[in-house]
């Protein structure tokens, strides 16, 4: 944190002067572990193991928070008869289907739950299953529940409030992970046991009552086959802990650029609209009430989509939106399978994808197996690339790496490509959302120099003209773009739209035009219009909310009138989960919001997240919808049930609770399953410049004997575009390199300051070696590991260049999210430079050629 | 415990009754250079046990003083590639990678070695550095790690910078009176007066002023003269995220920093010491002084700086001395000279 995100972790220290205990667990002794209380060096790729391992300990020391896990968790909830764990089937979960590689969860459900026959997840089942489409669920949306919980279904589930009924989530949980113990975690992670239990110890100590314990992370945990789940145990151990929902708990994603937040909320992702509405599928002949009925629970908020997906449409399509064309619900583009970022690149490579807009994004060296993405921007017709200066990802097709090799040449691709510089965020106005969904307005300091635009001025005027050259076209494929309410006031000599008025549009309007305040006004009839529903209530009043700078001297410790959070500037969500079950703070130290008898309403420091009148006792009546839907201890409001799923019985493509496996390329067996790696993994394609590695016990496994992890450095900014180019940044940290211990280097021959070139199936790079004892060797299995560090910043172009290690990557990705495995990669390494020209290629193949590696490997269930 | 130079140098009685004295305390800085309603004395208090290492300062001096960037070199000292203070560099992050015993409460020895001394004498182009045969050449010296992990890595991280002595010897021997005295006490070159005459660098104690290469004329910190006349912090300070770097008047950061000693050795980190607070000390107390962990000497700090002007009175006490019995010697040759 400290390393990647500096001005955040000025918190950290602060904490830690009040107190805090901080504890590191990385791979590498980073600038983070300087200022730990405790570093714990790990294996790339096990923290499901290490997190597993401190649920185990909980569970079996009773350290859990039983009043809050019995009241606000899904701990008591029964399963069915016929769910089996991986522990009844050595590493799988029921459902699987082995043909088509995925689960199917209807045994996941909760007992005496009935999934909705007439429509909605039921019905995309039965005809995925008619196509045999692998495709669709696929785009299974895992990004889909940001701000709530999947469906599931209908009924009221079975409960034991004991949590002694064998079948009930709580004894399902203690089962699954019961393995999960300090010798496996030392087996597995390469942690000591009593380094282990020192940071149970802390955990828990630190859980409570009066004391709550935050995980934070960087992106990396996601950047797995088994991302998600990484998540997913660590909310299991925080909602066991009762750190949810509480002032100093929480998991905080420390995500990886300033305002990547706000591109999920308002996303960049295939799969969603504004607000984590679900993006329609094609292949269903489905209207507006068939969508939300399929995709709104009955619980909760989410209940209310319809309102949000109405008023989304009308924010798009205002006047031409009308009740009797479904507001324009067939305008909306359809999913035809997931078409992630590395989905993409596989449609470029087979030609179907033929144009692509690069916004301040590198692929050519900030990707996963960067060269398959030059290789597939070499196959599109045009591509515009919007950056500071000339990035890999422009100038791939005279200069790249596949120039050098022969594999391209400059004369052979047809790519157009057109370069356009962009704008800072100084020289435009406009909000960063942070991880703890706060908008902070930025103002515009100086105006863009030359040529350079910001993203808001290029993408409106590039519509406008699209516009105008589609006026008057009578055909109705050109509606959805002719429709559109493309009005935004522009100012200056630019022409820059008033990124203001786009804020105004996000928030919405009620029918007489003014700012509505509370995602609660929208209307599903058509009258009210938002661009975002989370978001409404940031122009309450007609007053930028997120551009509140009030110091927080001068309020309470909350500081609400700092900027504005999502939703409805609530700071800690769920925070109903901060009061016991009667209403009360859990303890003075900790309250948060509590029910105040005599004004029958919850108040407290915080906006309460819960609605305002419903008492501690009340209960819902089973046939009630929506808000009313909830009782007065359904803390998780957003959730189809109202309750922390420990469990989750939908969701997710890959399980209901996280279970190692082991990464996709590995060294070692996975000790507790007999099943390698995650059975449900996303694999792409088979390509030659995409395999996959024998692992552990597999022939030619010991050809890449090391673990490579790559990371970024406080001096430069994610691909570099940022950084590499600026002298004060460059000089600080110069060229690429690579970081190895002290043993390593003399197990390979590698000299400080020397040359090491690495080596994967997909590629092989070369670096500077830093020699240092900040990346430990690990007694992993019996034997000692060593493990690579890798920046990934650099690359061919800029002020300080140097090889991207991106090219070292697969394509195995995390099911839920298509997210690549960057973080625990195996490799080789040796002293000097690599080869040039054709013979890197060739060096490459001797190494597949070497572990036997051909087009089935790695690729097994 | 503080870390003080008064025990280990002898030193000539300071003369009090002089206003511009070349040693000692010295209270009113600014006054004695010639303000007569000078401001509070403003310095740095640098803390380094919150120090994450990010250069922030050192981006935001260069920024702020249009400092030119000056060479991409990877040094292989830790993530220290910016080497130390210079006339391209006025504030500088030390990394010093440590092994300590496992479970200590106090790193009281030393490292066994550090990455300086890895480092050393593998300069030169990295295709130079192919692989040695020895190991021992490999690795640098740098020690291995136990494979119980019964040692515990310490990362030290410190930004350095010119101390604004309150005795600068390079403002005394600035000929042509290019460095001078601010009212806020701190110490400033004026480039448009400097002639390049280098008198200056080497009367440092602490190696921090430098002539800038292609230009010649001396360059260094000016604690931001230009923004605390506007009532700003400087540029580091402002934009350093832990409060490692505190600004202020320099008598309230003295307090917090023995404040901040005292609550780090009740809570076991018995090795914090101050650095150059001290108005005793060799060059009077620096207007920049730090909080560190270990002796000065592991973040490449002189132990017990001196201002190398202290003695000027006695040199040319000495040299009158000189003059008189040489002038003596010559008389008394040409007296005996016999004829």
């Amino acid at each position: 944190m400290a390393e990647c995100h500096p001005v955040g972790f000025q918190w950290v220290t602060e904490a830690k002067s009040r107190g805090a205990k901080v504890i590191h667990v990385d791979p590498r002794f980073t600038r983070t572990s300087a200022l730990a209380d405790l570093h714990v060096p790990l294996r790339a790729g096990t923290d499901i193991v290490f997190l597993g391992g401190i649920i185990n300990y909980v569970l079996e020391h009773d350290k859990y928070f039983r009043d809050y896990v019995v009241a606000y968790t899904n701990a008591p909830v029964m399963l069915r008869e016929d769910f089996r764990d991986t522990e009844d089937l050595d590493g799988v979960f029921s459902g699987l289907d082995p043909d088509n590689r995925r689960y199917d969860n209807a045994t996941w459900q909760y007992k005496g739950m009935e999934i909705q026959a007439a429509s909605g997840e039921r019905e995309r089942w039965i005809e995925d299953r008619a196509d045999g489409g692998r495709a669709v669920t696929e785009a299974a949306r895992g990004e889909a529940h940001g701000a709530g919980g999947a469906d599931i279904g209908a009924g009221v589930p079975e409960r034991d409030e004991t949590l002694s009924h064998p079948r009930c989530v709580f004894q399902v949980l203690k089962r699954h992970y019961a393995r999960y113990t300090p010798q496996m975690v030392e087996q597995i992670c390469g942690v000591p046991q009593d380094v282990f239990r020192q940071v149970c110890e802390l955990v828990t100590d630190n859980s409570g009552r009066d004391r709550t314990t935050a995980f934070a992370y960087a992106v990396g945990w996601t950047q797995h086959t088994v991302g998600v789940q990484y998540i997913r145990t660590a909310a299991v151990l925080q909602q066991l802990l009762g750190n949810i929902g509480r002032p100093g708990g929480g998991i905080l994603a420390l995500r990886g650029h300033a305002s990547i937040q706000g591109s999920t909320d308002i996303p960049t992702l295939f799969d969603l609209l504004p607000g984590y509405i679900p993006m329609p599928h094609a292949h269903l002949n489905q209207d507006l009430d068939a969508f939300v009925e399929a995709d709104s629970t009955r619980k909760g908020y989410w209940g209310n989509m319809r309102s949000y997906l109405v008023s989304l449409l009308k924010a798009y399509w205002g006047e031409a939106a009308t009740a009797e064309n479904d507001y324009c619900f067939d305008y909306l583009p359809r999913l035809t399978g997931s078409h992630s970022t590395y989905e993409t690149t596989m449609a470029q490579l087979e030609g179907t994808c033929k144009g692509y807009f690069l916004y301040g994004e590198n692929p050519a060296v900030g990707s996963a197996n960067a060269k398959l993405q030059r290789l597939g921007m070499a196959n599109l017709d045009w591509l515009v690339v919007r950056d500071f200066s000339l990035i890999e990802s422009a100038t791939w097709w005279q200069d790249g790496p596949e120039i050098e090799t022969g594999e391209l040449r400059t004369e052979d691709i047809r790519t157009e490509v057109f370069f356009l510089p962009a704008a800072a965020h100084t020289e435009k106005d406009g909000s960063f959302t942070n991880t703890q969904r706060l908008l902070q307005w930025h103002h515009q300091a100086v105006e863009p120099p030359g040529e350079a635009r910001s993203d808001l001025w290029f993408t409106f005027h590039l519509g406008r003209l699209i516009r105008r050259k589609l006026a008057g076209s009578a055909d109705p494929m050109d509606r959805p773009v002719l429709d559109l309410t493309w009005d935004y006031p522009t100012r200056g000599e630019l022409a820059e739209p008033d990124a203001e008025a786009v804020l105004a549009e996000i928030n919405g309007r009620a029918a007489d035009g003014h700012p509505l305040s509370s995602y609660q006004q929208l209307q599903d009839d058509g009258s009210t219009a938002c661009g975002c529903w989370i978001y409404c209530g940031v122009y309450a009043d007609g007053v930028n909310q997120a551009a509140r700078r009030k110091p927080g001297a001068e309020q309470n410790w909350v500081a609400g009138e700092w900027a504005w959070a999502w939703p409805a500037n609530r700071r800690i969500l769920y925070n109903r989960a901060s009061a016991d079950p009667d209403g009360r703070p859990w303890s003075e130290r900790k309250a948060l919001v509590w029910w105040d008898a005599e004004q029958a309403r919850w108040v407290g420091h915080d906006i309460p997240d819960f609605p305002l009148g419903t008492p501690p006792q009340h209960q819902a009546p089973p046939d009630a919808t929506g808000a009313e839907a909830l009782s007065g201890t359904d803390a998780f409001i957003m959730q189809a049930d109202g309750k922390a799923w420990l469990y989750a019985p939908s969701g997710l493509t890959d399980g209901p609770l996280p279970a190692h496996y082991e990464p996709q390329d590995s060294p070692f067996r996975n000790l507790l399953y007999g099943r390698q790696r995650n059975p449900v993994r996303h694999v792409m394609p088979p390509l030659p410049d995409n395999r996959y590695q024998p692992s552990a016990d597999e022939p030619g496994a010991q050809v890449f004997p090391y673990v490579a992890t790559t990371y970024r450095l406080t001096e430069h900014h994610t691909a570099g575009g940022m950084s590499r180019w600026l002298p004060y940044l460059a000089e600080l940290q110069p060229e690429f390199f690579c970081e190895v211990s002290p043993e390593l280097a003399a197990e390979r021959g590698l000299a400080h300051t020397g040359w090491a070139t690495i080596v994967s199936a997909r590629n092989v790079i070369e670096a500077r070696v830093l020699v240092t004892d900040r990346v430990p060797p690990l007694t992993v299995q019996g034997r000692t590991l060593h493990q690579i560090g890798l920046p990934y910043h650099w690359g061919p172009n800029g002020y300080s260049t140097g090889d991207a290690a991106n090219e070292l990557l697969h394509l195995s990705l995390d099911p839920n999210t298509h997210i690549q495995e960057a973080k625990a990669i195996a490799v080789d390494i040796r002293p000097g430079r690599r080869p040039r020209g054709p013979a890197a290629v060739q060096l490459v193949r001797a190494y597949q050629v070497r572990a036997g590696i051909d087009e089935h490997t790695g690729t097994e269930m | 415990m503080t870390h003080s130079d008064a025990g280990r140098t002898p030193r000539p009685e300071p003369d009090e009754t002089r206003g511009n004295q070349l040693f000692g305390p010295q209270p009113n800085v600014a006054g004695a250079a010639g303000y007569p309603d000078a401001p509070p004395r403003m310095g740095f208090f640098t803390d380094t046990t919150v120090c994450i290492g990010c250069k922030a300062c050192e981006v935001a001096c260069k920024e702020w003083n249009a400092v030119p960037e000056d060479g991409l070199e990877l040094t292989g000292m830790s993530y220290d590639n910016t080497q130390g203070l210079g006339a391209d560099t006025w504030r500088h992050v030390a990394f010093i990678e440590q092994r300590i015993p496992a479970g200590r409460d106090s790193a009281a020895g030393h490292p066994d070695v550090d990455v300086f001394d890895a480092a050393r004498g593998l300069g030169g182009s990295p295709e130079a550095t192919a692989p040695a045969t020895g190991t021992a050449a490999l690795a640098g010296q740098i020690s291995p790690v136990s494979p119980d992990g019964r040692t515990e890595l310490r990362w030290l991280m410190s930004s350095d910078v010119c101390k604004h002595c309150t005795h600068a010897a390079c403002l005394d021997v600035c000929p042509t009176g290019s460095l001078f005295r601010t009212e806020f006490g701190t110490v400033v070159v004026q480039q448009d007066i400097c002639n390049g005459c280098g008198y200056c660098v080497p009367a440092c104690p602490y190696g921090v002023i430098d002539q800038r290469r292609g230009d010649g004329r001396a360059w260094k910190c000016t604690l931001c003269y230009d923004r605390l006349g506007t009532g700003l912090e400087p540029a580091c300070a402002k934009a350093c995220p832990t409060d490692s770097i505190q600004f202020g008047p320099l008598d309230e950061l003295r307090e917090r920093a023995a404040d901040r000693v005292a609550r780090l050795h009740v809570s076991g980190v018995t090795e914090a010491r101050l650095y150059g607070e001290s108005p005793d000390d060799g060059v009077g107390g620096d207007g920049a002084f730090f909080l560190l962990l270990d002796e000065p000497e592991v973040y490449g700090l002189p132990p017990d700086p001196v201002v190398t002007t202290r003695d000027l009175p006695d040199m040319w006490r000495h040299a009158a001395v000189a003059a008189v019995s040489l002038a003596a010697l010559a008389v008394a040759s040409f007296v005996r000279r016999p004829r």
